[in-house]
């Protein structure tokens, strides 16, 4: 199953952002938050970052879902070519695509495909 | 140009920095999130800390250690940035360390730059002070500059790049969000590498 890492510069909004994907995915989903500093502060941690990374990976590769700024600077060092991508999408319905998707056992490839088709999906 | 000049050149940013400090914070206040001053004051910090454990052996390791430590240490968006500048300098800087091979791996540094920000000449950026630091080192090589006349040069260059993005309007980072409103200030991250700059035609003098 392909793991999915939700990157926030708030914990809080990476943990929540997390257990609504979740939620509607499915809890063998997996899906884990990277938010915050280490210190709890506002930003990012590669460290953090890195943890979640290796914590969803079940070897079928991780897509990293950043909110913006640093999040998308840090995560995209962490970029491993066909294994670890970035996805430029919004962070919520994003993240619950992708998370649906995981859940679902498609391959990368398809999850990150998943997860592109939020920026386009209207609501209304 | 040797390991104990390149470990100077940290030093002498973190100095620069630390003593700029405020100035940065206010320059961020205005179109950022008001943290370039102390994140980037805490990130040099965590870099001599570092220096002083690792006690790097070569120009190259002085580099990478900085590089791997802005990184892990700084939360910003500067971490990322200034992180990726030396971590590729490190690794691909060339022995014996001549201004050419300096300069190479400068230009390389801010290529990584580039493509991690996505940001180009113009977008009111670290870049905008970069890649004219880079350009200059480039021509004083070029030209047969000495060492600390070139790192001057390079340091000048920087300053004016920085000094050109006040008129600019942001297209990357939180200061883009302002549209016209970003005009007429100068970019946090477009001096702060003017002083890292600066530090080290100081330190090369």
């Amino acid at each position: 199953m392909v793991g999915v890492v939700l990157v926030s510069h708030s914990a809080g909004l990476a943990i929540e952002a997390a257990a609504l994907a979740r939620g509607i995915a499915g809890e063998n989903a997996p899906v884990a938050a990277a938010g915050g500093t280490e210190d709890g502060g506002l930003g990012t941690s590669v460290d953090l970052i890195e943890a979640a990374v290796r914590g969803v990976d079940r070897g079928a590769g991780v897509v990293i879902i950043p909110d913006l700024g640093s999040s998308v600077l840090t995560a995209r060092l962490l970029e491993e070519d066909g294994r670890v991508v970035v996805a430029d999408v919004p962070f919520v319905e994003g993240a619950i695509a992708a998370a649906v998707a995981a859940g679902a056992g498609v391959p990368l490839a398809d999850v990150l495909e998943a997860a592109e088709e939020a920026r386009t999906f209207r609501k209304l | 140009m040797e390991t104990a000049l390149f470990v100077a050149w940290f030093e002498e940013a973190a100095r620069l920095v630390r003593a700029d400090r405020d100035r940065l914070t206010r320059l961020d206040a205005a179109i950022g999130d008001a943290d370039h001053g102390t994140n980037l004051d805490r990130g040099l910090t965590e870099v001599l800390k570092a220096l002083a454990e690792s006690a790097p052996a070569s120009e190259a390791e002085v580099l990478t250690t900085a590089g791997a430590t802005l990184i892990r240490r700084v939360g910003g968006a500067s971490g990322p940035l200034y992180g990726s500048l030396f971590r590729q300098m490190g690794k691909v800087l060339q022995t014996p360390v001549t201004l050419a091979a300096f300069a190479g791996a400068f230009e390389e540094g801010v290529v990584a730059v580039e493509r991690l920000g996505k940001a180009a000449l113009g977008d009111k950026t670290m870049v905008d002070a970069l890649a004219p630091a880079s350009r200059a080192l480039a021509l004083a090589v070029r030209d047969g500059v000495g060492v600390r006349e070139a790192l001057d040069q390079a340091a000048r260059a920087a300053g004016e790049g920085s000094k050109a993005t006040i008129p600019m309007q942001a297209r990357k980072g939180r200061a883009s969000y302002l549209g016209e409103r970003s005009i007429g200030h100068e970019d946090p991250g477009a001096a702060s590498a003017t002083l890292i700059m600066t530090a080290l035609a100081n330190v090369a003098g």
